[in-house]
């Protein structure tokens, strides 16, 4: 499929992994991350195995690390809470580096870190390796309501377009000399803001229009989208499936 | 032979009491391309959308090849009447130009394998073929004006109604889409305020002001009747003139 602009977590190919359906794919994904939830945190060598399986998937959809790992920076915020927990939660105390540390707190800030840090990856993987609109034809095809596919098919659509309308206001005021560096600046950024609102407003009632002018009745018309075999389900679903395995297999042997 | 759109003694009143179209006559024969000409305000677009059904009329009829405009026949309507919006961004709200075309012949029940091949048709028909998988986004302002034609196109309309085709194209991207207008060789209705495009497009030109058609006739001779036009605010551009 040509996909020349595609949205930015998406990296083009022809790998084994980007010619899967993507409903299967967003199955494999859904099935790989509840598995990484559901882990013990202490089974500490599960979340190895786990980040192995997933390496395996990026091999084999040639995905280079570099190029995951800039684009998994996303989790950053998130990470901060993990780090502060051994720091403030209470409970027996550990010493590490002239640091008092708390051991509960060590362990909740490690299950944040690990299991949001695969789950961005896990997320990131399937991004890259589906187009937008596979994604949403794949969530439609697992029968999510047809109503939160049409909304967010539009949603793509359109935050770009509200985007460069957002762009093209604020270059309109700078050039009118707004310097929106000092809080009492901010008024005219605040109005903008509401004129934004109002113009996405009145552009939703015009793309109904035009979407009803051609004959939308309120149900997107189903595309068929490629059906997956049997076979093409047990293969993709390995490594979700060995994840599982290995999540169960946490509370035993670990 | 029935004509493509008959309009007879339509009225409209908006909601609010503002009365926008005071009885409008116009009938427009298959394979006609007319322009609708017109000062701001004067009722052009509440006309358009009358034609496939958004507005209901207040009094008088609109038919479609033959067809009256009510409730029942609506989706029919709307098949028969394709209208070309004036923001290709208002129109092209699918991920990929190939969607966008296919989302109306699918509303209206055309599914594969006769889908794809309508798809393709109408994308070749406005010669942006290669573009079918890219997103609406990236493409110029004229190729997203010749989407958004194709968007329509694939519905196999009855007449095709064109709001403003012209603006916000540079003057090659204008030509061009006159060019494949030129070509389709289907009915036509064009809204526009660009005179010398509407000469070039449309032999028949149809004057609307105040809610009325205040002239019918041959473009050429309505465009060279300096007084007429500057009494309905129309005016060729500067450098122009027809005797």
């Amino acid at each position: 499929m040509a996909a020349g602009h595609a949205h930015p977590l998406y990296r083009a190919g022809d790998s084994v992994v980007h010619r899967l359906p993507a409903h299967v794919k967003i199955v494999v994904a859904f099935v790989f991350v509840l598995a990484v939830v559901a882990t013990p945190r202490e089974a500490f060598a599960v979340f190895g195995l786990q980040f192995l399986l997933l390496v395996g998937v990026w091999v084999a959809a040639r995905i280079p690390p570099g190029w995951l790992a800039t684009r998994a920076l996303i989790e950053a915020p998130f990470v901060v809470l993990a780090v502060l927990l051994p720091f403030f939660a209470t409970g027996p105390r550990v010493e590490w580096w002239g640091m008092s540390l708390s051991v509960d707190g060590l362990l909740a800030g490690w299950n944040i870190l690990i299991k949001g840090t695969l789950g961005v990856l896990v997320s990131v993987t399937l991004a890259a390796t589906t187009p937008l609109r596979d994604l949403v034809s794949g969530l439609s095809r697992l029968r999510v309501p047809s109503m939160v596919c049409v909304i967010a098919t539009l949603m793509l659509r359109y935050l770009e377009v509200i985007a460069a309308e957002a762009r093209r206001m604020r270059l309109a005021r700078v050039s009118r000399g707004h310097d929106p560096r000092f809080a009492w600046q901010l008024g005219a950024t605040v109005r903008s803001v509401g004129a934004l609102f109002l113009r996405s407003y009145e552009r939703g009632e015009r793309v109904h229009l035009a979407m009803l002018s051609r004959g939308y009745t309120g149900a997107m018309p189903a595309f068929t989208t490629a059906s997956a075999s049997t076979a093409t389900w047990s293969v993709a679903l390995v490594p979700a499936v060995a994840a599982a395995l290995l999540a169960v297999s946490g509370y035993w042997v670990w | 032979m029935t004509a493509s759109l008959e309009v007879s003694g339509l009225a409209f009143a908006y909601p609010d009491g503002h009365q926008a179209l005071f009885g409008v006559d116009l009938r427009i024969e298959r394979g006609e391309r007319v322009a609708l000409l017109g000062p701001n305000g004067a009722g052009k677009t509440t006309l358009v959308l009358h034609l496939n059904g958004v507005h209901r009329a207040g009094a008088g009829t609109v038919r479609v090849g033959g067809l009256e405009v009510t409730r029942e026949h609506v989706q029919e309507i709307r098949r028969r009447v394709g209208i070309v919006f004036q923001d290709p961004d208002d129109q092209l709200f699918m991920p990929t130009v190939a969607d966008d075309v296919a989302f109306g012949p699918a509303n209206f029940g055309v599914t594969e394998p006769e889908l794809s091949l309508r798809v393709k048709e109408a994308l070749d028909a406005v010669g942006v073929a290669e573009l079918a998988d890219r997103s609406p986004m990236h493409l110029s302002g004229g190729q997203r004006r010749r989407a958004a034609l194709a968007t329509v196109l694939a519905c196999d309309p009855e007449i095709l109604v064109l709001d403003e085709p012209s603006t916000h194209l540079d003057p090659v991207a204008r030509r061009e889409l006159a060019d494949v207008l030129l070509g389709l060789d289907r009915t036509m209705l064009m809204v526009t305020h660009d005179l010398p495009y509407a000469l070039q497009l449309c032999p028949r030109s149809v004057v609307i002001d105040g809610g009325v058609v205040v002239a019918d006739a041959a473009t050429r001779d309505l465009l060279a009747d300096a007084d007429f036009l500057a009494a309905h605010r129309l005016e060729l551009p500067f450098g122009f003139a027809l005797d």
